[in-house]
């Protein structure tokens, strides 16, 4: 890893996305964009590849129907077949509608849950964790772009200057 | 402005031909006396379908219950048939009247909530959906018609119509008060006049819109949108149980009214993604990007789940419960009607809530097209399903008269949608949401 970055602050998202196409076009690699809110199309001028998490918790829904259809039919039909009110117990779909509610709500259950937590695993977030930001202000009114240093220090500041950067560091990480 | 392509004009014109021919053949071979119904279904047991005798006993046997006949069984069993078999072809024109009614009437809908929620990405699509809803009043026209028919006792698709009927049962007596010929004739009158007055106002006040210098036509639509929409919540929800569940007369549910307007909302939503690929496929609509077609498989994606919500609400409280005389609504269609009655499900839930789970895919014309075929024929049997039991019961096919119908009323709707859609540009000019519109971007 690049042991220098250059730290270049914006404080207008419109300025930052220019500043990202102009370092994309100049073939920088950026490692890291630091906002206050989500920047509408930052990813896509940043060239980052689309999530896959929709895919993930499709996946997880389909866990949770399985749990759920299993679950059921072996207590309610395998193990212990009774008649509670005249519901025919004798085969998993006669006695089906009854069950859909829990199958509904276990696929969703599964689906929305285990998303989160690989959201928060992919993303590395859990409750006591040293947060990342170089700079307090880029959770308020600021936004940092950082870029890695290849003994090309000069240049690069040049550059960012000229995208409007209202301050500019070189750190060591 | 649109030119009626020659092809499509012929198209609709040969669909409509076509389907007179099926119509004429289904009424011609209707029987007209008890013993050429009972040599009808002879021959069809014959053939291997129909499904047996016990079923129809068993069916015939609820019937004359719920009826409260007492008389012998052979020439009721006779006469009962005979209905059926000559309902078959009087159902199957209602059915497919009813269903390109339906369209229409869902696309007005859907219009006027577009209107009165102030959507932005909606209003390049307006000129489609006019076109569309102004199949509201043939179509409209024709329901009523068929309606009077009803009346005049040329068919026996209302039970709850014929007056020796009534006077046998205390349950219909009960509910004359309502299901009674004048006022249902004067309520379908009501609703009919409501929806196509709105369709006519907002159409012309639309076009006022493109020609005026301010947003005073524009803003008069929004009111009219919004007045509209209660109207029509209420006049909705009485027409289905006019039109549709009082074909049912012992039966009754509360959720009706909105498991019909699901199956119009989606359908007309389908219908206007479908109109809209195809003007935009012949280079009328330049505007319209995907991001437009991805927002209308959205909604067909998530009311196609509406629907299904609806559908399995009234079934499952109604198989719970298992209330002798609510649940042999479903009996009937479990028993005679088990492939329709769950291949729709099949064809509304879970065809489109997988094929349109993909945000990609809902970008991709022939994905939304297939799907809206697919959508259209299962709110098609959606509506077969909801009528036929109740007409023709264990005598339904889908034959000759079912697909004649079916064309003649698509032929009939391609033929005035597309009719409508050259008489004004199709993209409006002067509506303030017009630019977000064309910058739509999803």
């Amino acid at each position: 890893m690049a042991s220098k970055v250059v730290q270049a602050y914006y404080n207008d998202d419109d300025v930052l996305m220019h500043a990202v196409k102009k370092v994309k076009a100049a073939h920088h690699h950026i490692e890291e964009v630091y906002c206050p809110f989500p920047v509408h199309g930052l990813d896509k001028a940043m060239g980052l590849e689309p999530t896959r998490i929709a895919i993930t918790s499709f996946l997880y829904g389909c866990l949770g129907l399985t749990v759920a259809i299993v679950m059921m039919n072996f207590i309610m039909i395998q193990d212990w077949p009774q008649d509670i009110g005249g519901k025919p117990s004798f085969s998993y779909i006669e006695n089906m509608p009854a069950f859909v509610p829990v199958m509904f709500e276990m696929t969703v259950f599964f689906a929305a849950h285990l998303m989160v937590i690989t959201f928060y695993l992919r993303s590395k977030l859990w409750p006591f964790k040293k947060a990342e930001n170089p700079d307090p202000r880029s959770t308020d009114d600021h936004f940092i772009m950082e870029i890695g240093v290849h003994g090309n220090e000069a240049e690069l500041t040049s550059l960012l200057q000229e995208t409007g950067a209202v301050e500019i560091n070189t750190v060591e990480k | 402005m649109y030119t009626f392509s020659n092809r499509l004009k012929i198209g609709s014109l040969v669909l409509m031909a076509l389907g007179l021919l099926g119509m004429g053949i289904g009424f011609i071979s209707a029987p007209s006396t008890v013993e050429e119904a009972q040599a009808m279904v002879a021959t069809s047991h014959d053939d291997g379908h129909g499904g047996g005798h016990e079923a129809a006993d068993a069916s015939h046997g609820a019937a004359a219950d719920a009826h409260g006949e007492e008389a012998g069984h052979g020439t009721d069993h006779g006469e009962h048939l005979l209905h059926q078999l000559q309902n078959r072809p009087w159902s199957a024109v209602y059915i497919a009247a009813f269903f390109f009614f339906m369209l229409a009437l869902g696309v007005l809908a859907f219009y006027a909530i577009q209107r009165a929620a102030q959507a932005g990405w909606s209003p390049l699509l307006f000129r489609v959906m006019e076109g569309i809803t102004s199949y509201i009043v043939p179509g409209g026209i024709v329901i009523f018609v068929i309606l009077v028919l009803s009346v005049m006792h040329m068919n026996h698709l209302f039970v709850w119509m014929d007056a020796e009927t009534v006077a046998e049962d205390a349950l219909l007596q009960g509910k004359a008060g309502y299901l009674n010929p004048t006022f249902f004739l004067i309520r379908a009158a009501f609703f009919l006049g409501g929806w196509i007055a709105y369709r006519e106002i907002s159409r012309r006040l639309s076009l006022a819109q493109d020609k005026s210098d301010d947003n005073s036509n524009f803003i008069k639509n929004f009111k009219w949108s919004a007045g509209f929409l209660v109207f029509y919540l209420v006049t909705e929800s009485m027409m289905s149980w006019d039109w549709i569940m009082s074909l049912d007369p012992h039966w009754f549910s509360t959720l009706f009214g909105w498991y019909v307007f699901a199956s119009m909302f989606v359908s007309g939503i389908t219908t206007i993604a479908l109109v809209t690929i195809y003007l935009k496929s012949r280079g009328y609509l330049p505007d319209v990007n995907n991001s437009h077609i991805h927002d209308l498989a959205k909604f067909m994606f998530g009311i196609s789940i509406f629907w299904t919500y609806l559908w399995f609400g009234q079934f499952m409280l109604i198989w719970y419960a298992n209330i002798p005389e609510e649940v042999t609504y479903f009996v009937t269609r479990i028993e005679d009607f088990k492939l329709p009655f769950f291949g729709m499900v099949v064809m509304n839930f879970i065809f489109p809530l997988l094929v349109l789970m993909n945000s990609d895919y809902k970008r991709v014309n022939w994905f939304v097209v297939m799907t809206g075929i697919v959508v259209l024929v299962g709110h098609y049997l959606d509506v077969y399903i909801m009528i036929t039991p109740a007409t023709v019961g264990d005598q339904w096919y889908i034959g000759i008269p079912e697909i004649g119908a079916v064309l003649f009323f698509a032929g009939a709707f391609i033929f005035w949608v597309f009719r409508a859609l050259t008489k004004a540009p199709l993209q409006p000019e002067r509506n303030p949401f017009l630019e977000e519109s064309r910058q739509f971007h999803y």
